[in-house]
């Protein structure tokens, strides 16, 4: 009984060893997403889009005259396992970068192992704000890159009144709201006219919250749902709205978690016209688009198959850390962490994303409408890039906070008021 | 007496227990003493790492004492597990103190960015260890007591208990998914910054936390062998063969189930508090009813009935698993899944079974 | 087809546009290749007014999002886009083919929610003549949704000319919505007060406007009032048979995903963890039947029942003989085995599916909703599911009953030892029963591909649901799950409104927890020998 076994420890420390010996030729890149589990619907796809980006930065030559190699671990949507695995491929398998996480409580789970280990992550997802770790960069949207400048679309554009907010409840819908909510009010909109609903993961009996959206949205105003439902659950969600007869005309619901790829899993039919508010959509009229749709499709050998906003996140991740690695001349940790501040590649909308001393990115805000084919019509955008603010203005615990990680500041969490920066472990 | 007890086993638990001894020496030494590019230097990440298969190890153990035992399926063990976690979570929280993120000096960081004005009153007392060690033990072993006197008492017995007990970690994820029950939600407890004024990021202080785990496996080792090997342990396994006949000969059933119940959800209390410093988050999906029955899985994979067995299994699969999610990523579900079914059916007795059937047939 | 049916009527009707020639025809066209929507709005308005024949085509294809324009050249075409990528190309002016072209030398025009509905509204105006009365009641309700003031005219016009009295109603119910925003006081007050018992949600947004400006006069407003009371008490009313219906349409979900199970767990005391995977089968069944017959989406859930009952059973008969059968007589550890199927099942859809969602088709006569009355609505597809869900229960309960089989399987699970004694093959039972089980759950799969995502995840969004139902209805009893999946669905329904959807299901699980108390063998107990076991 025990000699499989032991052929498996001489075989783990076997693959150890043989990646030991080839660390001294390549650059290694961690990829830290969920293959299996409930999250590897989403995350699947971004472990391929960094597979890809490697694939064309070896074929353009590596970086610093090395190659680059991808480490892929399956952290199986498992919180704890996130941690493990961020140990095992920061330690272990001395990864030089990782790419990973979706969830806010992965990337919550793995924040102290970078943190301890000195490590580089980089988070291609939406997410609520009210972070900004030496460690991390954040690629995707803070909230005053989707949800507010989406409010006001729905308010100028289309003239909503009175708002759902309906999300899934965990800590991203629940700042987004909070957000939401304060903003709204602050705007002049009533109690009576702001509905906050919050659903379990992966909720599929919608009839009873649809038929009230209905209700609260047929009681004179215009009423717009701001949706932060998360993945699983929007599919019967939107069913449901299109077999009660909800249709963008009357009530139009802007999403900020349902892209291209989800779109892929509903029958988008009934759902035309309603929004979604992200920083890229496939549809984006840019050749550089263009481009990396054409390699894309030719890596993943599917024309069927469609990029979305976290994907350009990790595309414009991925640009970054290439360039900073250059102006460096040093995978190193701290050295790559100074040399990215400032850097600027191009965005996959035909704009330029810059790296800012927050560790948060320049983005444009861009509003779609659900097309029949599952993709988006671009109906608005916003006219220059928003910069991402790590702590939110419009929560009464983050309003005097900011992250500066360039000296002499460097903190995540500085508070303007008392002149204390909180909760650094470092150093 | 009590000698007796405790060395007359077998010897699968005399090797069990050499091991652990083995593992509490040589572990510390080689991580914190030996130079780091020897050979036999250990990483600090194997250190975490085998600390967490302690905790598993405790967890199976704890439910072997009640399935192996009492015949008892609980489907929720893992509700035990997380709420001792819960525990030691809310203490570690409590040590932040005022180095959040937001600098409150008594609310944590997710209270404070949901607009919390103070703590709840549940979270009073957190921050003495004492109490919060107390509270691992209480607080498991007080939702089993109340669930077992319920359940005993009407005589809900066999896939009813089972179910059951599944019902309550399900309700029980789903309060704690809850931003307003005041845990932190989705993404539960996090970044933990010291324990009993040591620093949690500090190989020393891992080390230690290996060591009580290490301590904690043993104990609760010998506290279940103590138990399964008393009067108590032979009028529960009478009950397990035949609960009516047991009844009827005049022993109240229900007690010693509850006595045995409350017992093992402690246990896997202590073993949820010495799981969360060591990955360092907890939050609901440690409730998940899936893991439960995976909990149920190790057990059976190691061999019921033998308590060392169980905590084998636990340290089988979870190996397994950290080393296939790694190598294979595409494909680990499918060795997983055959493991089991393999198991299932060709090794009715777990893996100890093989070693134990041999040495039978050589008497 | 469309474009001869033109009314002469409408082009007076609407702002006079003199022009007719395919000149003008041709600038409106292509001055819709623009990026503002209100120039675009300003083109589709010109065109509407047109009657030049490929009026109509142009129109459909905006609002389709069939219209491109090519780069470079500036041309407006019609683009279909071709199996291997690419599109198609036909001009839109001319209906010249242009041949096929890449995905890049394309740019679609876009249109937004605001255009979509005028469109919606110039396209119907230019069908007030069909021939089929419900195309014309279809147009005059497009044309009232639209709430553009300008389409007043036309609906008044075609009052004078129409002579089918349904559509007559509409023409007035219309006028009536337009006439809230009158400036005619007298006409507005009139409108107000029809409108008590009309629950269109666009006259409620109307009558809550005017009973809420101040600046209108005190006549008008508390007649708004008045009927906007009316109409609340009718909504209200309706509340409550609604969320009777929800609570229905939510436990017959819970008895078609559990009903399986009843049958291999109840009967069979084999506890199938891989019983949502077996539901899961039966929904990639359905995703692929409408892959190989994409011509026939309305008739796909058809084929996908009996296909996915195959599969799936199949799928429950191997399993039954590759793993069950060593297992007889140790139930709590088929759970085990099969929890590990269970995972196995998971991966390989993964793995051939891939990870993500597959988009099942509601077919046409599925979605939307059954208007009872008005303001009162129920979903097609949940009242098909719960009809269905009592068809497959009918159907299992004869087969229980009436059938050799179900005698055998009746026999056989009262005692074992002596259903053999008399002669009952009970290998065979074993694998037709637990083929049987499985073949529901596939079924049960077609139904949920209705309902929710078709994913690697979605068993395991039913398996613990499933064995609460079973548990709560007695094990071995087929009306107890009937029972026992309705009934929670209703109390989970009902306390929705005041608890919250996690509150309500967290309720839900501790009454059934407290009830397993009080009768610890379910609401419906087996009795006699088969309950020692």
């Amino acid at each position: 009984m025990l000699k499989p076994f032991i052929k498996v420890c001489v075989l783990a420390i076997l693959t150890v060893s043989a990646a030991l010996a080839n660390a001294a030729d390549t650059i290694k890149v961690g990829v830290l997403h969920s293959l299996s589990g409930t999250m590897a619907i989403s995350e699947t796809t971004l472990k391929d889009t960094i597979l890809m980006m490697v694939e064309e930065q070896n074929a353009a030559g590596g970086l610093l005259g090395k190659n680059l190699e991808a480490v892929v671990v399956d952290p199986a949507s498992n919180w704890p396992l996130f941690a493990e695995k961020a140990r095992e491929l920061i330690e272990k398998e001395e990864v030089d970068v990782i790419f990973g996480c979706w969830t806010s409580v992965s990337r919550k789970s793995v924040l102290p192992v970078f943190e301890e280990l000195n490590g580089l992550l980089f988070y291609p997802v939406q997410y609520e704000g009210e972070e900004s770790s030496k460690n991390v960069f954040y690629t995707g949207a803070a909230p005053n890159q989707q949800a507010i400048p989406a409010v006001d679309y729905l308010r100028d554009e289309i003239g909503a009144q009175r708002w759902v907010l309906a999300g899934t409840d965990y800590v991203y819908p629940r700042t987004t709201n909070k957000i939401l909510e304060a903003y709204l009010k602050a705007n002049g909109v009533a109690d009576e006219d702001i509905l906050i609903n919050y659903t379990p993961f992966g909720h599929s009996d919608w009839q009873s919250i649809v038929s009230d959206i209905k209700k609260f949205g047929s009681a004179g105003k215009k009423t717009a749902v701001v949706s932060t439902i998360n993945g699983d659950a929007n599919v019967p969600f939107y069913k449901e709205l299109g077999n009660q007869d909800i249709s963008a005309e009357d009530i139009p619901v802007i999403a900020f978690s349902v892209g291209e790829e989800e779109l892929s899993g509903i029958d988008t039919g009934p759902l035309v016209g309603h929004l979604a508010a992200w920083n890229y959509f496939m549809s984006v009229d840019a050749e550089v688009n263009d481009d990396f749709i054409d390699s894309w499709l030719d890596f993943i050998d599917d024309e069927e198959r469609v990029t979305n906003d976290p994907m350009e996140a990790h595309y414009i991740g991925f640009k970054m850390w290439v360039e900073a690695v250059k102006k460096a001349g040093t995978t190193d940790s701290d050295a790559v962490q100074d040399a990215i501040i400032g850097v600027s590649v191009p965005n996959l909308s035909g704009g330029i994303a810059t790296m800012m001393p927050n560790h948060h990115i320049t983005k444009p805000v861009l509003i779609g409408e659900i097309q029949d084919d599952g993709q988006f019509d671009i109906v608005w955008e916003t006219s220059g890039s928003v910069p991402g603010d790590a702590w939110s203005d419009f929560l009464p615990g983050s309003r005097d906070i900011t992250a500066d990680w360039q000296a002499p500041l460097s903190c995540g969490n500085y508070n303007v008021k008392t002149g204390t920066c909180s909760g650094q472990v470092y150093e | 007496m009590l000698g007796k007890y405790l060395l007359d086993h077998e010897t699968g638990g005399r090797i069990f227990l050499a091991v652990l001894f083995g593992m509490a020496v040589v572990v510390p030494i080689a991580n914190l003493w030996v130079p780091a590019d020897s050979f036999f230097h250990i990483p600090t990440y194997t250190v975490t790492l085998l600390g967490k298969y302690l905790c598993y190890a405790l967890l199976a153990v704890a439910l072997d004492l009640v399935w192996g035992y009492c015949g008892i399926l609980s489907l929720g063990h893992g509700a035990f597990f997380a709420l001792g976690g819960y525990a030691m979570g809310m203490y570690l929280m409590r040590q932040i103190g005022e180095r959040g993120v937001y600098g409150h000096p008594e609310l944590p960081d997710f209270m404070v960015f949901l607009n919390w004005d103070s703590l709840p009153w549940y979270w009073y007392g957190f921050d003495q260890f004492w109490f919060a060690m107390l509270m691992v033990m209480f607080a498991p072993g007080i939702l089993a007591f109340v669930f077992g006197w319920l359940a005993f008492r009407s005589r809900v017995s066999g896939v009813y208990l089972s179910i059951m007990t599944q019902a309550l970690t399900y309700a029980l994820m789903l309060a704690f998914f809850r931003n307003e029950l005041g845990f932190g939600g989705n993404n539960g407890l996090t970044d933990f910054k010291d324990i009993l004024g040591a620093s949690l990021q500090s190989d020393t202080t891992r080390v230690w936390l290996f060591i009580s785990s290490v301590i904690a496996l043993a104990l609760g080792y010998l506290i279940c062998r103590y138990i399964v090997n008393s009067r108590l342990g032979s009028v529960v396994t009478a009950v397990r063969d035949g609960e009516a006949r047991a009844r009827f000969i005049g022993y109240r059933v229900e007690r010693y189930q509850v006595w045995i119940f409350t017992m093992s959800a402690v246990l896997a209390g202590i073993a949820g508090a010495l799981y969360v410093p060591q990955v360092g988050i907890i939050n609901p999906g440690e409730f998940q009813p899936l893991y439960s029955i995976e909990l149920v899985v190790w057990v059976a994979l190691g061999g019921r009935a033998t308590l060392y067995g169980a905590a084998l299994g636990a340290g089988i699969v979870n190996y397994v698993k950290t080393v296939l999610t790694g190598a294979l990523p595409e494909v680990w579900l499918f060795v997983l899944g055959a493991l089991f079914v393999l198991v299932t059916i060709f090794l009715p007795r777990g893996v100890v079974g093989i070693w134990r059937r041999r040495s039978n047939h050589g008497r | 087809m469309k474009f001869f049916r033109f009314s002469g009527l409408l082009a007076g009707l609407l702002i006079s546009w003199p022009v007719m020639s395919s000149d003008a025809f041709e600038t409106a066209v292509l001055s819709l290749n623009t990026r503002s929507f209100a120039d675009k709005t300003v083109a589709a308005n010109q065109l509407a007014a047109m009657e030049h024949p490929r009026v109509d085509l142009v129109l459909d294809a905006l609002l389709e999002g069939e219209l491109y324009s090519r780069r470079r050249s500036d041309v407006v075409v019609f683009a279909t886009s071709l199996e291997a990528g690419g599109y198609h190309l036909v001009d839109a002016v001319t209906g010249e083919d242009l041949g096929d072209v890449g995905r890049r030398d394309v740019r679609k025009i876009s249109v937004n929610n605001k255009l979509r509905r005028q469109l919606k509204g110039l396209i119907a105006s230019r069908q007030l003549n069909a021939p089929e009365p419900d195309a014309r009641i279809a147009a005059v309700e497009a044309i009232s949704n639209t709430g553009d003031i300008n389409l007043r005219d036309v609906i008044v016009r075609q009052k004078t000319v129409e002579s089918n009295t349904s559509v007559l109603a509409a023409l007035d119910l219309a006028l009536v919505v337009f006439d809230l925003d009158s400036d005619d006081a007298a006409v507005r007050l009139a409108a107000v007060q029809a409108s008590a018992d009309n629950l269109h949600a666009n006259v409620r947004v109307k009558l809550t406007n005017i009973a809420g400006d101040a600046s209108l006069d005190e006549e008008l407003r508390s007649a708004a009032t008045n009927s906007l009371l009316a109409i609340e008490k009718k909504v209200s009313r309706y509340q409550m048979i609604e969320t009777l219906f929800f609570g229905l349409s939510l436990g017959s979900v819970l008895v078609l995903a559990a009903i399986g199970l009843s049958i291999t767990f109840g009967v069979m005391g084999v506890i199938n963890m891989a019983h949502g995977e077996l539901i899961m089968l039966g929904a990639y069944t359905t995703y692929v039947v409408q892959l190989l017959f994409p011509d026939a989406i309305a008739w796909s859930l058809f084929i996908a029942i009996p296909a996915a009952f195959v599969v799936s059973g199949t799928a429950g008969i191997i399993i039954e003989r590759g793993v069950i059968r060593y297992l007889y007589g140790r139930p709590l550890e088929t759970l085990l085995a099969t929890f590990g199927v269970s995972l196995i099942l998971q991966q390989l859809v993964r793995t051939v599916f891939s990870p993500l969602n597959r988009s099942v088709i509601t077919p046409e006569w599925m979605s939307g909703s059954l208007e009872i009355v008005g303001g009162l609505s129920i979903t097609w597809n949940r009242l098909y599911i719960f009809f269905f869900a009592l068809m497959v229960f009918a159907a299992l309960l004869l087969i229980l009953q009436k059938t050799r089989l179900g005698l055998e399987v009746r026999a056989v699970t009262q005692n074992r030892a002596m259903a053999q004694a008399m002669g009952i093959r009970n290998t065979r039972v074993d694998i037709l029963t637990f083929g049987l089980g499985a073949g529901i759950a596939g079924v049960a799969g077609v139904a949920l591909s209705q309902l929710t995502n078709v994913g690697p995840n979605l068993g395991q969004s039913y398996i613990v649901d499933s064995f609460m139902v079973v548990v709560f209805g007695g094990v071995g009893n087929l009306w107890g799950t009937l029972v026992a999946g309705l009934s929670l669905g209703v109390v989970n329904k009902f306390l929705e409104p005041y608890a919250g959807a996690v509150v309500a299901k967290i309720l839900v699980l501790i009454f059934i927890i407290l009830f397993i108390q009080r009768r610890p063998r379910g609401l419906f107990p087996q009795k006699g020998r088969a309950v020692e076991n």
